[in-house]
This record gives C-alpha cells, sequence and structure tokens, in this order.
C-alpha cells in the first residue's frame, strides 16, 4: 500500500489504471467476495486522486483501492447487509469510517460479502451466496468480515474494512492468511456501521501485512461527536517501522491452549510466540480463569442487543416489506419471517428471550456481570504483561461440505476471539505459520486499551522477520 | 351504596422546549409538511447513532429541583422494546433502572387546603412520531417529525384522592413547567399529555383496588371528565358484586366513556435493557447549582407571597401568578407605584379582559406594566375619572399609546374649573326647586341626586369631589 | 472439525452444559416469537426449540459463577457523558426520507391499516 502509493508520487503507476486493474480482477473473481462493485464510483474516485495526487497536500491514501464490508454504509451504494430484508437499501449517507477514507483520497471498489447481518462465522449465510477461501476455494474464508478477508487475500484491493463483534475480522484473517485488527471498542467511530451488537461492534481493517493495516487504523481511528461511544483522546501516527521487541512482556494464558485447539494450530502459536522471544520477547504465564464463560456471556449479550438492534427492520421504511398482507401485524410478522435468514432469526430468538420477562435476571444479567469478571481477568494479566499473545482460532479454515448443521459447535469456534470483544480490548490476528495442509494459522495477540500501537508495531516487526504473511499455502 | 376512597397515580408527559431533538440535530418545530423534519437519527435507518442533547438534561434537573427531586448523580438510558410504526427504531429511547430524578413533591391547593403529593420519578425519553389512520382506505399514514422530540416524564405517587385534586396536581405541575420555561403546557397541542392509574377500594381500607390505565385525555375538561367516569364504573362494578378487570383504557370524549384498549394478559413485555449506543449521565455538584441560582420563584411561593406582601386575597394572588409572566408583569407595575391593591384590580378586570378577548398571553400586550402605572396615576391626580380610564385602557391596547397622549388628544380629562360647575349647578338647582327644597329640609340623600345631574351634565368629564362640593356648598349657602 | 468442536464443548461446558432437561417449549418459542414479531411455521417451532434448547443448556455453564456483588457490564470503556450542544444542522431532504419507502404518498410513509388493538404505548 505504501509502496503503491510512493509508485504514484513518481508517476510509476496512475490511481485509475490501478483501479482499472482491481475492478477486472474483481470481475472475474471466482471467490464471490463482492456483493456490490460500484464501477463509475471507483473510476470517478480515481480520476479525482489523479488530480489530487499533484498537491502536496494529498491525502496518504490518495488513489489507493479499498474495500468495504458490506454492513458499513455508503452514500448512494447499496448497503445489504448481505440480509433479504435490507437488499435493495440505499443509504443517503456515509459512515464515518468511509468518509474518513474518502477524505485521505481512497478509493472505493465496492462492498464486500459478509454473513447476514455479519452474525456467523464462514461468510455462507449471504443472501449473495457463500463466499469462498481463495487459498482453497473448497473451504470457507471464515467470518462474517470473509468477503473482505478473501479480497484482501485474492489480491482484490489492497486492503479492506470489516467488522468484528466477536472475531469477524480477526478469523477471516486468520482463515485467509492475512493482518486484520479489531481495534480498542471507542477508537474507530461505529456511526454508518450497521449494528449487530452495539457494546461489542468495531470496525477494523483488514489487509496483506501489518503495515497496511496500520495505515487504513490511522486513517479511520479517532473521535467522531456522531458516535456517544466514541472515546476523544489523543490518538497519535502509528510508528510504521515497528517495535523493538526487547524485554516486551507477552502473557500467554494456559486458557487459549487447552484441549479443544487443533495440535497443528498450537505448535504453529508456539513457533511465533517463540519468534518474537527471539526477537527479545520475555514469555510470562498468566491466567484469564473467567475467558471459558467468554462463549456463553457473549451469545446471550451480542443476541440481546441483536434482537432490539435489528426490530427497526419491520417493512416500514425501507427495506423488504412483505405483500399482499390484510394489515399491520400481518405485513410485520410476514416480513421479519421473510426478510431474515435462519442464523438471525435465531439470535433474535435467542436475545429475545434472554430480555424477557422472567428471564432477563439469568441470562441478561447474568451474562453482563461475568462480563465484567472476564475485563477484570485482563486487567490483572495486564499488570503482569504488555501483550498477550495465543491462537485467533482453535482451527484453521475448514472445507465448506465439512461444515455441520449445529450453531453451537460453530459458536465455539469464537473461543479465542470474543473476549477480546467482551473486555473492549484491541487484539490483531497476523499469520504465524501453517498447517499440515498447507492452511494458515493466526496468532492472535491482545494489548491493553488503546495499545494498537503495540499490536501493530509487534506485528511490523515479527512480519520483518517471517515471511508467514507472504506465502500461499 | 358503600363509601370508596379514590387512589389515583398520574403519569405526564411534557414535551420539552429545546431547539433541537433529543438525539439529533433536527428542529422541534411542529406544523411542517410530514416527514420534513427528519434526519437518519429520528427515521431509524440502518446504522446511525443517537446523541444526548445536553439541554434535555438541564430541563430535567430544573423540574427536578423544582419539585424536590433528588437528583441522580449518575443516570442511564434505557430501550423499550415495542412495535409500531411511528416508532422508528423498534425500541424508545428512554429511562428504566436510574432515573435522572427521584422521589420530589408538588404542592397543591384545593377546597380542602394544601396537600403534598408525592413524585415518584422524572426521567428523560424521546417522542414517537405520529400515524393518521383512514377510516376509509386499507391504509394508515406515518409522519415522524415529532419522533425524537425530547419528553420528560413524571410519574406521580398514588396519593391523588379526588378528581379536584387530579386536575389541581395537573395543573401546578403544568404551571412549574411553564414557570422553568421548559414545556409550553399546550394540552390539545399534544405538548402535556396525561395517563392515569385509577383505583377504588373500601373507605378506609389499606388494600389497593385492582386499577386500570387511563389514556388519551387531552385537556383538564377531559381528565376531570375521564377520572369521574372511570372511578363512577369502577365504583358501579364493585357495587354489583364484580370485579375490576386490570386494563388500559382510552377515553372516548365524543362519547364520554372510557373503552377498554388492552388487558393485563395483552400488555406488553418491554424487554428494558440498558442502551448501549448512550453512556451514563454523570452529574456533578457544580451542574446542578449553576442551574439550581437560574431557577424562578416557583408558582406556589410566589402565591403565598403575593398574598403576604402585598396583602392580595389568596383568589387574586392565584390568578396574577398563573403565568410567570403575567406575575412578572405585576411586580413590575407594583415597583413603579406603590399601589398593590389597585394595579391588581386592573390587571384582574381590564387586563384580563383584553387578553381573553384577544387570546393573548401578557406578553402580546401593547400595554407594558409603565403604562398601565401611568394610567393609574392619572385617576389618582384626578385629570380622568375610573369609568373614563377604562375607554382610555381600551384605546392603549388598541393602539399601543400611552394614556397621557390619548387624554391630551382625545381633549378629555377632567373639569376642574369651578366657574363653570358653579354656573351648571346653579342651572341645575334652578331647574328643581322641589328638591333642593327637600335638601335643605333635611333629606341629605338627595346630595347624590344633583351631583349625578352635574356629572350628566358635563357628559361625566367633572371631577366628582370638585362636583360634589360645588353642589354641597350651593344647596346649604 | 466436527471432532474438534465437541471437545471444546466438553472442555469448555463444565457440569450442565448440554444437560438433557428442558429449557424451552414450544409454548415459549411462540411468545418469543410473538415479542420478536417474527412468524414461524410448525417445523420452524421445531427446529428453533430443539437448537435453543442445546444452547441455553450450555448457557447454564454460567450459574456456578458467583457474581455476588458484581457490577454487569453494559459498555467495556468506562465513558460518560457524550452530550452535543442544543444546536442543529438541519433535516434531510423529503426525497431522501422516502428514496428507500416500500409506500409512500403525500410525504407519508404508508403502512397497511393497523387493525391488531394493544400495538401501541403512548397514545
Amino acid at each position: 500500500m505504501l509502496e503503491t502509493a510512493r509508485q504514484y508520487r513518481r508517476n510509476e503507476k496512475s490511481p485509475v489504471e490501478e483501479t482499472r486493474a482491481f475492478l477486472e480482477k474483481i470481475r472475474r473473481d471466482p471467490f464471490n467476495a463482492f456483493i456490490t462493485i460500484d464501477e463509475a464510483g471507483a473510476i470517478r474516485d480515481a480520476q479525482a486522486a489523479e488530480e489530487n495526487l499533484k498537491s502536496p497536500e494529498a491525502g496518504a491514501l490518495t488513489g489507493i483501492p479499498v474495500a468495504i464490508k458490506d454492513n458499513i454504509c455508503t452514500r448512494g451504494v447499496r448497503t445489504t447487509c448481505a440480509s433479504k430484508i435490507l437488499s435493495d437499501f440505499v443509504p443517503t449517507y456515509d459512515a464515518t469510517v468511509v468518509k474518513r477514507l474518502k477524505d485521505q483520497g481512497a478509493v472505493i471498489l465496492g462492498k464486500t460479502n459478509l454473513d447476514e447481518f455479519a452474525m456467523g462465522s464462514t461468510t455462507t449465510s449471504s443472501l449473495a451466496g457463500p463466499t469462498r477461501n481463495p487459498l482453497d476455494p473448497s473451504r470457507t474464508p471464515g467470518g462474517s468480515s470473509g468477503g473482505s478477508g478473501a479480497a484482501v487475500a485474492a489480491g482484490l484491493c489492497a486492503g479492506a474494512l470489516g467488522s468484528d463483534t466477536g472475531g469477524s475480522i480477526r478469523m477471516p484473517a486468520s482463515f485467509c492468511g492475512i493482518t486484520g485488527l479489531k481495534p480498542t471498542y471507542g477508537s474507530v467511530s461505529r456511526y454508518g456501521l450497521v449494528a449487530f451488537a452495539s457494546s461489542l461492534d468495531q470496525i477494523g481493517p483488514m489487509a496483506p501485512t501489518a503495515r497496511d493495516a496500520a495505515v487504513l487504523f490511522d486513517a479511520i481511528k479517532g473521535h467522531d461527536p456522531l458516535d456517544s461511544t466514541s472515546v476523544p483522546r489523543d490518538y497519535g501516527p502509528t510508528d510504521l517501522d515497528g517495535i523493538d521487541l526487547k524485554d516486551l512482556r507477552i502473557g500467554v494464558p494456559e486458557e487459549f491452549f487447552g484441549e479443544g485447539l487443533n495440535p497443528e494450530v498450537k505448535a504453529a502459536v508456539r513457533s511465533g510466540i517463540e519468534t518474537l522471544e527471539d526477537m527479545g520477547a520475555r514469555v510470562v504465564e498468566i491466567g484469564l480463569p473467567h475467558v471459558r464463560y467468554g462463549v456463553a456471556v457473549y451469545y446471550i449479550v451480542a443476541t440481546a442487543e441483536a434482537s432490539s438492534n435489528l426490530a427497526r427492520y419491520d417493512g416500514v421504511r425501507y427495506g423488504l416489506r412483505a405483500r399482499d398482507v390484510r394489515e399491520l401485524g400481518d405485513m410485520y410478522a410476514r416480513t421479519r419471517a421473510g426478510g431474515f435468514g435462519d442464523e438471525v432469526r435465531r439470535r433474535i430468538m435467542l436475545g429475545t428471550y434472554a430480555l424477557s420477562a422472567g428471564y432477563y435476571d439469568a441470562y441478561y444479567r447474568k451474562a453482563s456481570q461475568v462480563r465484567t469478571l472476564i475485563a477484570e481477568d485482563f486487567r490483572r494479566a495486564f499488570s503482569l504483561c504488555d501483550i498477550i499473545a495465543g491462537p485467533t482460532t482453535p482451527v484453521t479454515a475448514f472445507r465448506l461440505d465439512e461444515m455441520i448443521d449445529d450453531p453451537l459447535s460453530l459458536y465455539l469456534l469464537d473461543i479465542y476471539t470474543i473476549p477480546a470483544n467482551l473486555a473492549g480490548l484491541p487484539a490483531i490476528s497476523i499469520p504465524c505459520g501453517f498447517d499440515s495442509l498447507g492452511l494458515p494459522v493466526g496468532m492472535q495477540l491482545m494489548a491493553p486499551h488503546f495499545r494498537e500501537d503495540l499490536l501493530l508495531g509487534a506485528g511490523i516487526s515479527f512480519q520483518e522477520r517471517t515471511a508467514c504473511h507472504r506465502e500461499g499455502p | 351504596m358503600k363509601a370508596y376512597d379514590t387512589v389515583i397515580g398520574l403519569e405526564v408527559h411534557a414535551q420539552l422546549l429545546t431547539r433541537t431533538k433529543i438525539f439529533c440535530g433536527c428542529s422541534t418545530r411542529s406544523g411542517l409538511p410530514p416527514n420534513t423534519n427528519t434526519c437518519p437519527v429520528c427515521t431509524g435507518m440502518p446504522g446511525v447513532l443517537p446523541v444526548l442533547n445536553r439541554k434535555v438534561v438541564d430541563f430535567g434537573i430544573m423540574l427536578g429541583l423544582a419539585t424536590g427531586c433528588r437528583i441522580a448523580p449518575r443516570c442511564i438510558f434505557a430501550r423499550k422494546n415495542y412495535f409500531y410504526p411511528d416508532l422508528p427504531k423498534g425500541y424508545q429511547i428512554t429511562q428504566y433502572e436510574h432515573p435522572l430524578c427521584e422521589g420530589g413533591t408538588i404542592r397543591i391547593e384545593t377546597g380542602q387546603g394544601v396537600k403534598r403529593i408525592g413524585i415518584t420519578r422524572i426521567h428523560m425519553e424521546e417522542d414517537a412520531g405520529k400515524t393518521i389512520h383512514d377510516e376509509k382506505a386499507p391504509y394508515s399514514y406515518v409522519d415522524y417529525n415529532r419522533a425524537g422530540v425530547p419528553l420528560l416524564e413524571i410519574v406521580s405517587e398514588p396519593e391523588i384522592t379526588s378528581t379536584d385534586e387530579a386536575v389541581a396536581y395537573l395543573r401546578e405541575l403544568r404551571q412549574i413547567l411553564m414557570y422553568l420555561g421548559i414545556c409550553d403546557g399546550n394540552m390539545e397541542e399534544g405538548s402535556l399529555r396525561c395517563d392515569a392509574n385509577v383505583s377504588v377500594k373500601p373507605a378506609g381500607s389499606s388494600r389497593y383496588g385492582t386499577r386500570t390505565e387511563l389514556k388519551n385525555m387531552n385537556s383538564f375538561r377531559n381528565v376531570q371528565k375521564a377520572l369521574e367516569y372511570e372511578i363512577e364504573r369502577h365504583i358501579g362494578i364493585r357495587e354489583s358484586g364484580h370485579e375490576v378487570v386490570q386494563e388500559t383504557l382510552l377515553w372516548d370524549p365524543s362519547r364520554g366513556v372510557t373503552v377498554s384498549m388492552r388487558s393485563k394478559e395483552e400488555s406488553h413485555d418491554y424487554r428494558y435493557f440498558p442502551e448501549p449506543d448512550l453512556v451514563p449521565v454523570e452529574i456533578g455538584e457544580a451542574w446542578i447549582d449553576g442551574l439550581r441560582s437560574g431557577l424562578p420563584e416557583l408558582p406556589f411561593a410566589r402565591r403565598k407571597r403575593f398574598s403576604g406582601q402585598y396583602g392580595l386575597p389568596a383568589y387574586d394572588a392565584g390568578v396574577l401568578t398563573q403565568t410567570k409572566a403575567l406575575a412578572d408583569y405585576y411586580e413590575e407595575g407594583v415597583r413603579l407605584l406603590d399601589r398593590p391593591k389597585e394595579i391588581s384590580n386592573w390587571i384582574m378586570t381590564e387586563v384580563m379582559r383584553i387578553l381573553n378577548e384577544k387570546g393573548i398571553p401578557i406578553t402580546g400586550l401593547n400595554v407594558s406594566p409603565a403604562m398601565l402605572t401611568g394610567l393609574i396615576a392619572l385617576i389618582g391626580g384626578g385629570s380622568i375619572s375610573g369609568s373614563m380610564a377604562k375607554d382610555v385602557f381600551a384605546e392603549m391596547a388598541a393602539t399601543g399609546d400611552s394614556a397621557e397622549s390619548i387624554v391630551e388628544r382625545r381633549g378629555i380629562g377632567q373639569i376642574s374649573d369651578e366657574t363653570e360647575l358653579l354656573s351648571l349647578a346653579r342651572e341645575i338647582i334652578d331647574a328643581h326647586p322641589d328638591e333642593a327644597r327637600r335638601y335643605r329640609s333635611g333629606k341629605a340623600g338627595l346630595l347624590g341626586f344633583f351631583v349625578g345631574k352635574l356629572m350628566k351634565a358635563t357628559r361625566g368629564e367633572a371631577n366628582p369631589k370638585l362636583a360634589s362640593k360645588i353642589m354641597k356648598e350651593l344647596l346649604e349657602g | 472439525m466436527q471432532d474438534l468442536i465437541y471437545i471444546s464443548i466438553d472442555q469448555h461446558g463444565v457440569e450442565g452444559a448440554l444437560r438433557k432437561d428442558v429449557k424451552i417449549t414450544d409454548d415459549q418459542i411462540l411468545h418469543v416469537a410473538d415479542l420478536a414479531l417474527i412468524r414461524l411455521d410448525d417445523d420452524e417451532v421445531r427446529g428453533l426449540r430443539s437448537q435453543l434448547d442445546k444452547i441455553l443448556g450450555y448457557m447454564d455453564i454460567l450459574a456456578v459463577v458467583d457474581t455476588t456483588g458484581v457490577a454487569p457490564t453494559h459498555h467495556p470503556l468506562p465513558l460518560v457523558n457524550a452530550m452535543r450542544d442544543d444546536h442543529g444542522q438541519g433535516c434531510q431532504d423529503l426525497d431522501d426520507v422516502l428514496r428507500n419507502a416500500p409506500q409512500h404518498e403525500d410525504g407519508y410513509i404508508v403502512v397497511p391499516r393497523v387493525i391488531g388493538k394493544g400495538m401501541r404505548e403512548n397514545a
């Protein structure tokens, strides 16, 4: 990304040519990474970029072609959330992150595929059909930001935005062999991100390298007065040269290396940690006793919030409306029954139940309390270490035809990624090796609030030392 | 028939006079074409987020202070989940646990004296839009202009024991809201809306009866009539040996009855939970003190002071303090001219008549307090008579001119020229020899007859005191 | 893949996970579907019941956690007082409001007639 920017400035490449090349690749995309391609808009952006590049004040991303997950609103460009209920929805506003990318001169190629309303870990529940893993098209790219993950891995864009509620950036990053950052809750505006679970959702970058992810992160982060949960503070630029790992204390929680972990994933992550040690870091044993409850807490809190967030899809003001209805109640019930897919309906039902009279205390309130205990585990752990390292997912990308029809089993794929969302912590997935099939393994690093500099810095330094992020299977 | 005690609790929704909506920058103005006063936030478009208007919290704290509530050091918003077309997000942002204010009182005065009604809580929330039903078409029409207008919900304790008290409570609360300048108090237009919980129990019993909830009472008259109807209905049911059913009822003002809206079984499970898109509001002493120091004197206190300080009857004090502006008008007058009773009389009669005729508030009156006291001073100085002053006042109100300039322009002014009055008086006595004789033989009451003739002869322009003095001297002299 | 996932359930499930007793009935499913306003046919009710039953069984692992005196977390960061001043940037064009509306007339959003009583809270 930085190299392309340099080439633009040396007139060795032109944004319009670069954009046309990407669009041509996207048109021939066999992985179904995109839901909507905005060719006209992208060319227009690229032409503007060519003009702007003549000015010394051109933004860092001028002419860089990026892709946006299709649950992030783009003015005038269809935003579907991969759902039938929003299949025709055209926002009249840009999400703050989109506005910031545009302000920096980025070219937006289109909108990438996802699990419906970002609820899933396989990018299979989309109205637009499943996305395939570019490293092995018989396999899932992970989810829910699988379209962004596949687009980056297949070289269909220079970088992409995803959203992460329980691992939806990190998991596809891990499965696709790229770098994905879930920022600190509140460091990137959620304005314009179609809400799944408001207290957990966060937009973040997905890119071929940690350095590119840092460039994208710097472009989108910062306080936004339109998002009350956005944190006002001084967000300095990330040091793109990486950090010195000497004496960095790396906490390794035993809870992340238990029996559920695929031994090959375990081995690759262990070797990643050893590399960090070779670079001067010190490994510290830490305990996170309550993270074992993370999945249960998450699937109560996230579905409860989702059941309310998705109430607005009622066929009244926008989106799908059931036809030939007798009266309003009929219209509501049939619109929502027909507009939402199975997994979304399941989660709305689960969340509605968890908030309903008589069950609130046992489920929603209890889960919110255990959430506190999980956050406290991390607070204690970060008094002993600077970053925490472990696997991103318990397994590598699995075959689409092997997928089991059991929601709970799929929920447990999020077991290592969920705790960062519950505690609002930043977490990154970087490629750290391969399994015996040559599929990439992601290593997850987590840091205290607002210490993305440590994660991206460690990622950049790690990637200077290793080649995992450049190798295919 | 047995005696029953009535138990009423009121829930009042007050639309706030902020410039913008509670969670977005749209205006709070009403009366605009449908859906022109909206944005992605107040129409619940995907991905948008609410940001709290600080002024709404200010107004809530002010009402809390005015009613003696505890202001929460930390309060939070919650979502109330239900579906209706004019509720754009499928939930209303309101407060549930940890509301803004709790535990206050409002003092009311009825024929039974002064009573304190407890305030359970005051909380902030957003209004919904409006749905218009077309009886002839299979459609309803939705307008979101009102969606997101800020409301305070004021919940009373079930301590109201009659319809009179309920109306007095509502009037007092309305007056407080208007004194604070945070609500225009217009019930007909829905800026102030009232729901009631009603139950009856055998006199003296400590066990509450089954309650019903009443909605859609959009005037004081409707509140009074609906409550009276509902209380009678409850008593009637109990007298006939049946049980009151817990339900929500709508007042139908055209038929004068309450109509069932939903039963307890149909009651909603709103699934309240803390609003994740909004952060808690922490209210420190400095914030509260800043607002407290700006609070006006409140209606109850001002009424009491008017009675004491100016020696006014309770009724007059009540009328003069109806609105803050009227009370301010009165006090400005008294400051300029120390005749509180006279100024009160003028306001209670002539000023109020003009206001009622024109349907304007005191702030719309052409006559400033200085102009009114100028007029009163002219009467006191003997320049014009009281009856003439009323004409002058009407002209002041019509033209906005001062009393002095009207008197001068119209060439009116009392005849204080003794010579002129003397000759007129002699003519009158000469024309009525019988009456003059009877007066001189001791029928003193006939003086009024002669003074009246003199006043008539001068078309009322004679100074009445002077006219009387001259007549007396001539008749006795 | 399947094996791996079941290993992790066993590991993280502790006692109570995948319990055999019924957590949720068909009637409850119908009640929740009513609250969520999603129409379900009989097959869907049965399917959801068995899935939610299993998921809720797993949630039981929370019951063993001692949360006495623990404050619930509703926001991952301790932010307070995010507010704006009482002035605005004005509203959107009517065309923007209606652009995505399935049906509109004279500026109003049109919906099928409201028949069912009791759907309404604030009159």
